[in-house]
């Protein structure tokens, strides 16, 4: 019960980061088309990161 | 985390091991070090030639500019040679007018100076003539004064009417 | 098209042997194999989660009422108290609760859960405590030839197979023809895309074969994770572990004074924190990193298989309240999306795998040329590439 809870709250955390990830990238995407590659780039190895701590968190509970 | 542990197999683990060590031995010798070195003298190749088709393109602009430039040399040679030559028909020109000029000239100071000359000449037999003439009537007058006064006054008067200077 | 042709006769080739010879048909006791309820949903879906020691394809009930697998079994070769054993999985009889017990070289295995206990001395049965743990057996070294060693020996094998004749193909002509233009661009973009911009231009000739490698096979392996035929290769935590061990491997090694120097002693820093940034630093290297590969890549895969069978068993499980056509639909709906989703997710997850293990190489064998800038009172203004190194 106690690690569904916590699971939540870890779901809530990441989910808090991965908008906030995706949301300045496409900011940064919009101001600067050109650089959409490299952002991307950047953008999907901070979410690899992001979601290695939150799995990492999920299966610590588990 | 427990679960987690627990579904680890330790065997598993070491078959894996063995066969991705097997097969990233077998992949980079029969696979990824030839592709990768033929991708390599593939895009060196591709570079090469495209280098090549650069410095070709280079040189054969430079030759254009080149022969450009020789034609704009010749052009330009051209024009200043037909300018030289139109300068020097005008000074030619110019020149002979000038010679034509003075020679002319020369000829009709020459001409004027003759025809003075002649003229003096001419005067100068006349007045001899006129001596001569007047000595000749002088000389009749006197022989005619011998016989008749009147009659030499009279051929006097006719012989000045005659006489005319002319 | 002609090595498309091969590889596909060739695999066409290895299902039909195994089909051939050894569809085997086998009354299970109590295993009934119908999931209906929530419970069986997710027993069954726990299941196929974990390892197996044998290939089923499918399974059925026939007139006579009895339970028959379609598949083939797979030798069983552990390493017990008593040296080296080995027998065929169908002799289990599909058992997975440790009620069948198999005599081998004096010994009694059994198995449970899909991982093979061997009872102890005298024992003739397996006993359960309350939380459903055995009492007086345990785990033996399993070094079975499993349905994941299967699936790790196609994929290297089609690996080998397909690369192989790509590189054959270079030594007579500039540009590979078929199958090999399909796989040349993958090489390259994973050449120009990961290993070089990570590793620099300088050091990433040494690590790309090993990049291409895990790349291809993480790859692979997730998309027949993805097929009816039931691999879970890439959702083994041994398989990740083993990834990633060997990328902690290749970067502890190859990595560079520098690096070891801004692990253990970093400059700039004032000397009484060094060594608490030296113990953070140690265990981020060796424990964080790899954990967090490992851990990524099998929990989005299992994450994966899960979604996709609990949404094929809405069709199950809702059929009551939605009616067969209803339920049916929406699982169907469902999982295509799901299915889209997870092809992406199983190339990313290569992609990332990949890209990561590039990092981190990258990251040793960096050299630190750079000079750091100095603010007007003599500190040190951090550049991206320390800040990025701090994070990860």
């Amino acid at each position: 019960m106690y690690n569904l809870i916590g699971a939540g709250i870890i779901v809530i955390g990441a989910g808090f980061g991965l908008g906030q990830i995706g949301g300045k990238a496409m900011e940064g995407i919009a101001r600067q088309p050109e650089a959409a590659g490299k952002i991307q780039t950047a953008m999907i190895i901070v979410a690899a990161l992001l979601e290695g701590l939150a799995f990492g968190a999920l299966i610590l509970g588990k | 985390m427990e679960t987690l542990l627990n579904d680890f197999s330790p065997g598993l683990f070491a078959v894996q091991t063995v066969l991705l060590l097997l097969l990233i031995f077998l992949m980079v010798k029969f696979a990824w070090k030839p592709i990768l070195s033929s991708l390599n003298e593939r895009e060196e190749g591709i570079q090469g030639a495209l280098d090549a088709a650069e410095k070709a393109r280079r040189e054969m602009a430079n030759l254009q500019a080149d022969n450009e430039r020789l034609l704009q040399e010749a052009r330009l040679e051209r024009e200043t040679m037909i300018k030289e030559a139109r300068q020097l028909k005008e000074k030619m020109i110019a020149e002979a007018e000038a010679d034509a000029q003075v020679q002319a000239n020369t000829i009709i100071t020459q001409a004027q100076a003759a025809i003075e000359g002649e003229k003096k000449a001419a005067m100068a037999e006349l007045k001899s003539h006129v001596a001569g003439l007047s000595l000749e009537i002088a000389e009749k007058v006197v022989r005619n004064e011998l016989s008749n006064k009147d009659k030499q006054l009279e051929l006097v008067e006719s012989m000045l009417g005659e006489a005319t200077l002319n | 098209m002609k090595i498309f042709q091969r590889s596909f006769k060739f695999l066409a080739l290895v299902v039909l042997v195994f089909l051939s010879t050894t569809i085997y048909a086998n009354t299970s006791t109590e295993d009934g194999g119908q999931v209906d309820t929530r419970e069986e949903v997710d027993a069954y879906i726990a299941h196929h989660l974990q390892d197996s020691h044998d290939f089923s394809f499918f399974s059925y009930t026939n007139d006579e009422g009895e339970r028959k697998h379609a598949g083939f079994p797979l030798p069983v070769i552990l390493w017990s108290s008593e040296g080296l054993v080995t027998f065929m999985s169908s002799e289990f009889h599909h058992n997975d609760d440790g009620h069948v017990i198999v005599e081998k070289n004096g010994l009694k295995f059994a198995k449970i859960h899909s991982k093979i206990y061997e009872l102890e001395a005298g024992a003739t049965a397996v006993n359960f405590d309350a939380e459903h743990h055995a009492t007086n057996a345990s785990r033996v070294l399993d070094f079975s030839i499993t349905k994941s060693v299967v699936g790790i020996l196609v994929i290297g094998l089609l690996m080998f197979f397909w690369f192989s004749r790509l590189a054959k193909q270079y030594k007579n002509k500039k540009i590979p023809t078929g199958f090999g233009r399909v796989l040349e661009p993958l090489v390259i973009y994973v050449r120009d895309e990961i290993a070089k911009p990570n590793i620099g231009d300088k050091h990433y000739r040494k690590f790309t074969g090993y990049l291409l490698t895990v790349f291809f096979f993480i790859w692979l392996l997730n998309m027949v994770g993805l097929t009816p035929l039931g691999f879970n290769v890439t959702g083994q935590i041994a398989v990740t572990a083993c990834l990633a061990i060997f990328t902690l491997i290749i970067y502890a090694f190859s990595g560079n004074k520098d690096f070891w120097v801004h692990i253990l002693w970093m400059p700039g820093v004032p000397y009484l924190i060094r060594p608490i940034l030296a113990v953070i630093e140690l265990v981020g290297t060796f424990v964080i990193k790899p954990f967090s590969l490992l851990v990524r890549l099998f929990a989005n895969i299992t994450a994966g298989h899960t979604v996709i069978m609990a949404l094929i068993a809405i069709m199950f499980v809702m059929k009551d309240s939605l009616g067969v056509a209803g339920a049916t639909g929406l699982s169907f709906v469902l999982s295509v999306l799901i299915m889209f989703i997870e092809v992406l997710v199983a190339f990313l997850q290569a992609y990332i795998f990949t890209m990561l293990s590039a990092l981190f190489i990258g990251m040793a064998v960096a050299e630190h040329d750079h000079d750091h800038e100095h603010d007007a009172h003599g500190h040190k203004i951090p550049d991206a590439q320390d800040v990025r190194g701090d994070f990860i």
